[in-house]
């Protein structure tokens, strides 16, 4: 048997193991006991089968490679996810029929709170097809014979797909060849395509295919896919390209304008938040004013008196051109002064859009005045002196 | 190469330096004469040709005039602040804008009742608004009127960073500051010759076993000896106080009492003796005599006062009001007193003040003289004369 040989070398080794695990066996009575009788043996050969099953042998372990999922596997799993969601709808006390994606997770962070940063680290519940990594079926049948007919070129999916477009362009030149010398009918669908959608990106394709790409295959394909879009094609075809688009969604629509509120005496204000760091500062802005600015109940000339920060005051009103044409009272807490000042900016900028149009708000987004700035203190990591500075190194 | 050819075109935008006639930054000391001879010269928007502070009025808030050199040299041998020295010195001209503070203090100084007596006059207000200047037009006027300049530039000064500290001779619990107390008897000889040798002592001062100074000897013998004799500087500094003190109410002259910054005589001071204890201000005989000086039981003048933050010792930056800055030993000492605000600019006196850089070619930035730019300079300085002024200097 080989088993007792390799652990014999090992428990030579661990000579000290050996004691603790038999007093261990004694001790334990019952089961331990049942599965002594079960084996034969004499008192160091039963301590010796004991370590077989625990022993890790000091042969170094091969790199593990992808399990593979058979099919009869990924549809069990699916069939317990589905049994599962009806539980957990019971549970929750909610419809099992009218139970949704988002109800389950809603639910699983109800039932699972956790505390962790990293979202990907926490508990979840999904189907299967979205947890599993998709997983090429046996490509060859049990003569060994492959199914599909580009198999042997390594790459059969994109090879195939290649093919097709290929064959579809083959095919609609030879219809426009046909129609040439009788009526033309353009049709211009090809401009839809552009605008608003973008190509799919090496990683989503090589998704879709199950299979790994170069660069110079991704790059063919597309250009295979443009020259497709171009000629003047029927619906299907047009449907085929835009499989491998996706949309974009349009940047500027995404700006939430607040509405101009009126006070006692009529005079219109809007509010406006901002962070940066660790401050916060909320900001009024009056319609009519001289360009009186107080912070916290201070004029800022006092609160600021570094020329840098009241630079970033102005800002925003410069670029408007606003700028003896409004009050701001604001208030400001945390951070620093630079911070603060990047604060209050943004609360401005974004209190500010109320006054104005619609392009000028997409000219201040593309200033960059109303994004909050996502930088912040970078953590010190252990082992080193600060998040990015290492100890000093010594050679000896 | 594209980028190489936009980066030429960008230079080419140079800046063209217009050589203006009244560019008299390499004529010595000629030129202010020329300002005074061109009268006919039209009257600009930030400038008037009235030298004579007594003459200034409401007509001529928020314009600039010009003090002549030589007037500049007797009078404030050490009374303008630093910057505004540079300033001078570069421009070639020393030139005070007239603004309602000291007019104000002006119309009462005008009105001063001799036989009453000193009123103090307390200017306050936040850090660069112009204090300091409104004092030196104060003292520019009473100097053209024969007043007596009694003016120390900085109290904050004597009550820290002191190198010498002696035991005073006079009284044995006081220190002396010889160093300051000389320099400053060095400026005050320089700003009121003519009166040293009017004023007559009228006591006998005993210097040391052989030096003595005699009773009805000139004044200006006291501020020699104080000069020459280092050691004795301190107490000839006390000497010359209270014998003005006393002569003031003579009738003889007017005395000005310009103190700048003082809420240091009732501050802390940062001197240490040899055993690391600290000092207070009473135990330093320049500000204790100092002291005496300001209380209003002279009468034949008056007293004009400074508050500043900006050199004062322990005294936190935001503070601005007189009871904040005095404490209130020194409001109670200061106490009556005439409080006077000095503000920012407003609109007519930051335009004055642009106007005037522009005219000596001192902002080259393209979009100075432009509106938008005039909004962007008082946006960032918010009308605050100081803060205008270092900003300017960058352009």
């Amino acid at each position: 048997m080989a088993a007792p040989c390799v652990s014999c070398s090992a428990a030579l080794s661990r000579r000290l193991f050996l004691g603790t695990r038999v007093v261990l066996a004694r001790s334990q009575g019952l089961w331990k006991a049942s599965a002594a009788g079960a084996q034969a043996g004499s008192g160091p050969q039963l301590s010796r089968l004991i370590h077989t099953t625990v022993v890790t042998t000091k042969k170094s372990v091969p790199a593990s490679r992808r399990e593979v999922y058979t099919e009869d596997f990924i549809k069990k799993q699916i069939e317990e996810f589905n049994l599962g969601k009806r539980h957990l709808a019971n549970m929750m006390g909610e419809d099992p029929e009218t139970f949704t994606q988002e109800d389950v997770d809603r639910a699983i962070t109800y039932l699972f709170p956790s505390g962790l940063f990293e979202k990907r680290a926490r508990p979840i519940m999904k189907h299967p097809e979205q947890i599993f990594p998709k997983q090429r079926a046996v490509q060859w049948g049990e003569d060994g014979r492959p199914f599909h007919f580009l198999f042997y070129t390594g790459k059969q999916s994109y090879y195939s797909l290649m093919h097709d477009i290929y064959g579809k362009i083959l095919q609609v030149e030879n219809q426009q060849n046909q129609l040439l010398p009788k009526s033309l009918l353009p049709e211009n669908t090809e401009v839809l395509d552009l605008i608003g959608s973008r190509w799919l990106i090496k990683e989503e394709l090589e998704e879709m295919l199950v299979e790994k790409l170069s660069d110079q295959d991704y790059t063919q394909l597309i250009r295979l896919l443009e020259k497709l879009g171009r000629l003047a094609s029927g619906p299907a075809e047009q449907e085929f390209v835009s499989r491998f688009r996706r949309s974009l969604a349009v940047q500027s629509k995404r700006q939430e304008v607040p509405p101009v509120q009126h006070d006692a005496q009529g005079m219109p204000f809007s509010t406006g938040q901002g962070r940066r760091k660790t401050a916060t500062a909320e900001a009024v802005v009056s319609g009519h004013g001289s360009g009186r600015i107080r912070v916290n109940g201070v004029d800022y000339l006092r609160y600021f008196p570094v020329m840098q920060d009241r630079e970033q005051l102005m800002f925003p009103l410069h670029f408007l051109d606003r700028l003896g044409k409004h009050d701001v009272t604001c208030t400001v807490s945390g951070g620093g002064r630079s911070a603060q000042a990047g604060a209050i900016r943004l609360a401005v900028a974004r209190a500010l859009c109320s006054f104005v149009s619609e392009d000028e708000v997409e000219w201040m987004r593309q200033a960059g005045l109303l994004t909050t700035d996502p930088r912040v203190r970078e953590r010190k990591k252990p082992g080193q002196e600060g998040a990015r500075r290492k100890f000093t190194w010594k050679k000896r | 190469t594209s980028a190489t050819m936009l980066k030429g075109v960008t230079r080419l935008i140079s800046r063209v330096h217009k050589l203006d006639p009244r560019c008299f930054l390499h004529v010595g000391s000629q030129g202010p004469q020329s300002i005074q001879v061109q009268v006919e010269r039209p009257r600009t928007i930030s400038r008037t040709s009235e030298s004579d502070p007594a003459q200034h009025g409401e007509q001529h808030e928020g314009r600039h005039y010009s003090i002549p050199f030589q007037e500049l040299k007797t009078v404030f041998p050490h009374g303008l602040p630093p910057r505004f020295v540079m300033q001078v010195k570069t421009f070639g001209e020393a030139c005070l804008m007239v603004r309602k503070p000291a007019l104000e203090l002006l119309h009462y100084l005008k009105n001063t009742n001799f036989a009453h007596p000193a009123v103090r006059y307390v200017l306050y207000g936040e850090r660069g608004t112009g204090k300091t200047l409104s004092l030196c037009h104060v003292i520019h006027f009473c100097a053209k009127h024969g007043w007596l300049i009694l003016h120390i530039p900085d109290a904050h000064l004597w009550v820290k960073n002191c190198r010498e500290l002696l035991q005073s001779t006079y009284n044995k619990q006081r220190f002396d500051q010889p160093l300051e107390a000389s320099t400053w008897l060095k400026n005050f000889k320089t700003t009121n010759e003519c009166f040293l040798s009017q004023i007559k002592v009228q006591e006998k001062y005993v210097w040391s076993k052989r030096e003595s100074t005699e009773k009805g000897s000139p004044l200006g013998e006291v501020v020699e000896q104080g000069i020459t004799r280092i050691k004795n500087a301190t107490d000839a500094v006390g000497i010359v106080l209270k014998e003005l003190k006393r002569q003031s109410s003579s009738g003889l002259f007017h005395l000005l009492v310009a103190v700048d910054g003082v809420n240091a005589l009732w501050g802390r001071t940062t001197l240490k003796r040899e055993d690391k204890s600290p000092i207070a201000p009473e135990e330093l005989a320049l500000i204790y005599n100092l002291r005496k000086m300001m209380r209003n039981d002279w009468h034949g003048g008056a007293t004009v006062l400074t508050l500043s933050q900006t050199g004062s010792l322990f005294k936190p930056s935001k503070a601005y009001l007189p009871h904040e800055l005095l404490g209130k030993e020194g409001f109670d000492a200061l106490d009556p007193f005439l409080p006077i605000l000095v503000s920012n600019y407003n609109l007519k006196e930051f335009e004055s003040c642009i106007h005037y850089y522009l005219e000596n070619n001192w902002l080259q930035h393209e979009k100075a003289p432009t509106e938008e730019g005039k909004k962007e300079l008082l946006f960032l300085s918010d009308a605050n004369p100081t803060q205008l002024e270092r900003l300017c200097a960058y352009l």
